[in-house]
């Protein structure tokens, strides 16, 4: 039983990043029905910056740990933030009114584009965050020995998943990106500027899987410049798993995705555990072919 | 049809380039385009589902995979000659593609993309664990040999060129009467519009049944290929960037076939070509490969609207550009 809950936590943990993650896809599907396959590799890119920041600055030494996490942590999500900015502009949108598949072609090039990009400036070898950074407490509930930095891990997902909740729900430009998630056009003539709600969302997605990239970084304590391919295929299969477009779908299909794969590394076998993951989404689609959360709508009318 | 089309001397060009470049290139590069012919093989059968029928199919190297392990298989635990292997190969990818997409064929685009490409790695990882014993793990296998037609030994570059360039070729006079058919004309009409296909009596998700089990037998065959030039296969030829080329190759085509021709040139001969930047060689090809897109997104060369030759339109003088609806009439393209 202990074993369980255990797993639990840490598939609660994955889940989370997988679920920030998740969610810079899940908007851009929402306003441009694009497929941002450069995704995962923004998110490598948040890994790398964020080593960089706290190692090669020394902000870590200046501001002791906590403090310089904390900052690091904002300034990755700013810089990722200003990639996916310059990616939409340079790579997506002269194709906006192109076919869909063509978008998805140069989104798979970016992705190339960014992954060797890393590789060429920190090279080919995998680097270790420094140790330190790493909060080592542990936290006794309920007869069991928790690690902090997976109660850390879950406490900022968490926060940051109701943070973007409310600005979805409650500003004015959040109900203006739900509203050109729903239909462009009618948005426009509503007066809503849809390049800047585009831009908008170009800046939020890639800012969350940045920060998600240094949460990883500090969780695993190891990154590679490969990583982006593997979480970012996870994350987009945890985006269909709660139905595309949706937001809250995106968060539960994340938490549900990571606790599904602990679970089997856990209980199944290590070897299948990918294999296990692509295997349930393939089941939830085949019995509820628009995600959990997903709404049913015709595709042509 | 004017006297000098320019995509038939396109194809006159290319013809001829192909049958003498063995005698004008070196033994590398005839390698490489023995690869730009294994990856036009690929494209033209995922051409079937992605650019004819509008599929959204990713996760091609899957039926690949089958078709090369199966020939694998066969030769080296049964001893059997190569190509006789290749009908079975195809009808095992063709099987498991059945298997495989009846469940998942009426899942909308995105949904689609997304399980083939949960497909291929589901393929890729069975095969690295060693499925009933048979596949070799990370190993894969080899010791693969040789083909021979009628006696004669297939070992040497120039006679693989042949074989695969020859196969293209057949395939290539198979894919244009499908494409000039009534179940081309089928296919082509799911993609411009299901809703309005499937109102018109054509059953949508049979034909794309067809058009996957048919697409994922020749990348079976492809398959045969594969394992005879190489003689050792391991899962990690059959991963998802993989998939991702092929698909890349399709779009960038634009759906004819000439067009997956020179697309399969660009895409495997682009890599070859930027060897001397070495390591900045992929982030070029990264930036090519949206540089393409944004310069030409409806594709190289797309396929030329169907005409027919109705009455009413050679009574106005002008033909009616697109017209799928027709069954039955005369095409003059």
């Amino acid at each position: 039983m202990e074993q369980f809950f255990q797993q639990l936590l840490n598939g609660l943990a994955v889940g989370g990043i997988y679920a920030l993650v998740a969610l810079g896809y899940t908007m851009v599907y929402g306003v441009m029905k694009l497929i941002n396959f450069a995704h995962g590799d923004i998110f490598t890119i948040g890994a790398y910056l964020g080593l960089s920041l706290l190692v090669s600055c020394n902000i870590a030494g200046l501001l002791g740990p906590m403090a310089a996490v904390l900052s690091v942590f904002v300034m990755v999500a700013l810089l990722t933030a200003l990639v996916g900015y310059l990616l939409e502009r340079v790579a997506y949108r002269p194709l906006r009114n192109a076919g869909r598949l063509s978008a998805v072609v140069s989104a798979l090039g970016a992705s190339i584009f960014f992954q060797n990009a890393v590789m060429l400036i920190y090279g080919a070898r995998f680097y270790v965050y420094p140790d330190f950074l790493r909060p080592n407490f542990t936290v006794h509930l309920w007869g069991l020995d928790i690690p902090g930095i997976r109660l850390l891990v879950i406490g900022a997902t968490v926060a940051l998943m109701l943070a973007l909740s409310a600005f979805i729900q409650r500003t004015r430009t959040g109900a203006a990106i739900r509203a050109v998630a729903i239909d462009p056009g009618a948005a426009q003539l509503m007066g809503i500027n849809v390049d800047r709600i585009i831009s908008l969302v170009f800046l939020i997605g890639p800012g969350l899987g940045g920060a998600a990239g240094l949460m990883v970084g500090i969780y695993y304590g190891q990154i590679d410049f490969t990583m982006g391919w593997s979480y970012g295929l996870k994350a987009f299969t945890a985006a269909i798993l709660g139905g595309i477009g949706n937001i809250p779908g995106a968060m539960l299909g994340g938490l549900l995705l990571g606790v599904i794969e602990a679970l089997a590394a856990g209980y199944v076998a290590m070897a299948w555990k990918d294999a296990i993951a692509f295997f349930v989404l393939i089941l939830i689609l085949i019995i509820r072919p628009t995600g959990i959360l997903g709404e049913r709508t015709a595709d042509k009318l | 049809m004017k006297p000098f089309d320019i995509r038939q001397l396109l194809s006159a060009g290319l013809a001829l380039l192909l049958l003498i470049l063995p005698f004008i290139c070196n033994a590398y590069w005839l390698d490489v385009c023995v690869s730009i012919g294994l990856y036009a093989l690929l494209a033209l059968s995922l051409n079937v589902i992605l650019g004819q029928a509008g599929i959204f199919h990713m996760g091609h190297a899957a039926f690949f995979a089958v078709g090369a392990y199966t020939t694998a298989i066969l030769n080296t635990s049964f001893q059997w000659p190569i190509l006789w292997t290749m009908p079975l190969a195809g009808a095992a990818a063709a099987f498991f593609a059945m298997i495989v997409a009846r469940p998942i064929i009426h899942l909308r685009g995105d949904y689609l993309l997304i399980v083939t490409i949960g497909i291929v790695e589901i393929v890729r990882i069975a095969l690295l664990n060693d499925v009933g014993g048979l596949t070799g793990g990370s190993n894969g296998i080899f010791g693969i040999s040789r083909p021979t037609i009628f006696g004669f030994r297939i070992a040497k570059g120039t006679q693989f060129y042949y074989l695969v360039w020859g196969m293209v070729g057949v395939s290539l006079l198979l894919f244009h009467s499908l494409w000039h058919s009534r179940f081309g004309r089928a296919l082509n009409y799911i993609k411009e519009d299901d809703i309005a296909a499937e109102g018109c009596g054509i059953h949508v998700s049979h034909y794309k049944l067809i058009a996957f089990v048919l697409g994922a037998f020749w990348a079976g065959m492809a398959g045969t290929v594969y394992a005879a030039k190489m003689t050792t296969i391991a899962p990690e030829s059959f991963n998802f960037l993989e998939s991702v080329i092929i698909f890349a190759v399709v779009i960038l085509s634009g759906g004819s076939h000439l067009g997956v021709l020179i697309s399969a040139f660009l895409f495997i001969g682009l890599p070859e070509l930027l060897r001397e930047f070495s390591n900045a060689r992929m982030l070029i090809f990264g930036f090519a490969m949206m540089a393409m897109m944004i310069w030409r997104p409806q594709g190289i060369l797309p396929p030329r609207h169907r005409r027919y030759n109705t009455a009413v339109s050679l009574a106005k003088g002008t033909p009616p550009t697109v017209d799928f609806a027709s069954t039955s009439k005369e095409e003059t393209t």
